[in-house]
């Protein structure tokens, strides 16, 4: 139920700040988000999206971290 | 980055499973509260990667199982009315009532449909303005706000045929009265990464130092189940009991502002029933005074509810992390997803669901 996808804005239209529309890419999928959420996201970000409306901008810094901290736990085995 | 492939890495995962494995020494019980992360468990078995003496306990986190048989019949009995469309997130269309479910509805006449967002329901009211469109709003806080600006913008653009039967609950006061229990066995918690993102983990930072029990805000594919694992054992392990946040690409200790702040518009905190489990103070939101208009109780009149009935059935204390599905007598006999007897079968993200599908033949 809770279940919220990531995908990446490819067109804002921002006319009305309560219907903060955007074509959001689900692995090339495209579908209607709602974007008034996440005023601070723009083309080109990634979101994560539930129920038609995007939650939150994705940090990709932040993304990185965990498999950061899995570099500290011992080196990954390269392929 | 993808966000889904890399946190399904074979090779992170052994990694962490092995680091698990390395650090435990006490027995644990580990309580996911989200039913996706249940569903997630069993569905990559990541309960055999870790050591025997961890136990992962599934919480009450699905909002379709925990709906209570009041609200469903309520609204069957909206659905079969005519003049009436009923719009619905799909996975509350196969859950039963007293007596039938909404498809049935659907299967002898009556205008039932499946919405991917309460927008579309919305839309619909747009589109059909001599009908009543009426949206069952059902979720936890990561839904609250996409139901909350359906109703908000059919105040703001004047959509009167439009109506919610709500259903909201809120996870922090189910978190406390899990921990209050006095049969509780619940050592440390994974919180759900997805209602975090809108609420934030700052109300769960009392309750980890009120009741001495870690919580991680986890996300939902393995690397990610697996890291929030190994954080609450680190933390068990050398007595600490913090919040920590694993989902941090997608949760800030804030949540989302924004969304609050609609939520807090639309919504007033209230008393709500638990299938399974019973009413628990203030662990829902109702409509305000603003925007009673829009609450389809008020339309079409008020659920009353009665007391749990006692079956053979065990949902509440599987909810609670009391018991596992296999302890119940009708696991797989009586009760299966095509006629459940109670709250964890009726969803595919119920844990009783979730063993079905995924672990019936372990």
């Amino acid at each position: 139920m809770c279940l919220a996808v990531p995908g990446k804005i490819v067109s804002i239209d921002d006319q009305d700040s309560v219907m903060r529309m955007g074509k959001v890419s689900f692995g090339g999928i495209i579908k209607n988000v709602n974007l008034a959420y996440v005023a601070e996201a723009g083309v080109g970000d990634w979101v994560i999206v539930h129920a038609g409306f995007a939650l939150n901008k994705l940090d990709e810094s932040e993304a990185l971290q965990v498999f950061e901290y899995l570099q500290q736990i011992g080196d990954l085995e390269p392929e | 980055m993808k966000y889904v492939e890399e946190y399904r890495d074979p090779e992170a995962v052994h990694k962490i499973s092995e680091e698990i494995h390395r650090i435990t020494r006490g027995s644990w019980n580990v309580m996911e509260v989200c039913g996706g992360q249940t569903h997630a468990i069993m569905k990559y078995g990541i309960e055999e990667l870790l050591p025997k003496s961890i136990t992962m306990l599934h919480g009450p986190g699905c909002p379709v199982c925990v709906t209570p048989v009041e609200l469903i019949d309520k609204a069957i009995a909206i659905a079969a009315q005519p003049g009436v469309i009923f719009c619905s997130f799909g996975d509350m269309l196969r859950v039963p009532g007293t007596q039938r479910d909404l498809l049935a509805v659907k299967a002898s006449g009556g205008d039932v449909r499946m919405v991917y967002s309460p927008l579309d329901a919305l839309n619909i009211a747009r589109e059909c303005p001599y009908l009543q469109v009426v949206f069952f709003a059902i979720g936890f806080e990561t839904t609250a706000p996409a139901n909350a600006m359906a109703v908000y913008q059919a105040r703001q653009y004047g959509i009167d045929n439009f109506s919610v039967l709500v259903s909201q609950v809120l996870i922090p006061p189910a978190i406390e009265l899990l921990l209050n229990a006095p049969q509780t066995q619940i050592s440390a918690f994974l919180a759900p990464g997805h209602v975090c993102s809108i609420i934030g983990y700052e109300a769960f930072e009392s309750i980890a130092a009120q009741y001495h029990t870690p919580i991680v805000v986890t996300g939902f594919e393995p690397v990610d189940i697996l890291s929030g694992i190994l954080h609450c054992i680190q933390q068990l392990e050398s007595g600490r009991a913090v919040v920590e946040n694993q989902y941090s690409r997608a949760v800030q200790r804030q949540g989302n502002p924004a969304a609050l702040k609609m939520m807090n518009e639309v919504y007033i905190v209230s008393d709500r029933k638990w299938r399974g489990i019973g009413f628990i103070p203030r662990s829902g939101l109702t409509l305000s005074d603003k925007y009673a208009a829009y609450d389809a109780e008020r339309c079409f009149g008020a659920v009353s509810y009665s007391d749990e009935v006692a079956t053979v059935c065990i949902s509440g204390t599987i909810l609670q992390g009391i018991k596992k599905p296999r302890d119940c007598p009708a696991f797989g006999n009586t009760c299966t997803p095509e006629n459940p007897l109670g709250a964890t079968m009726v969803s595919s993200e119920g844990a009783c669901a979730a063993y079905y599908a995924y672990a019936a033949h372990m």
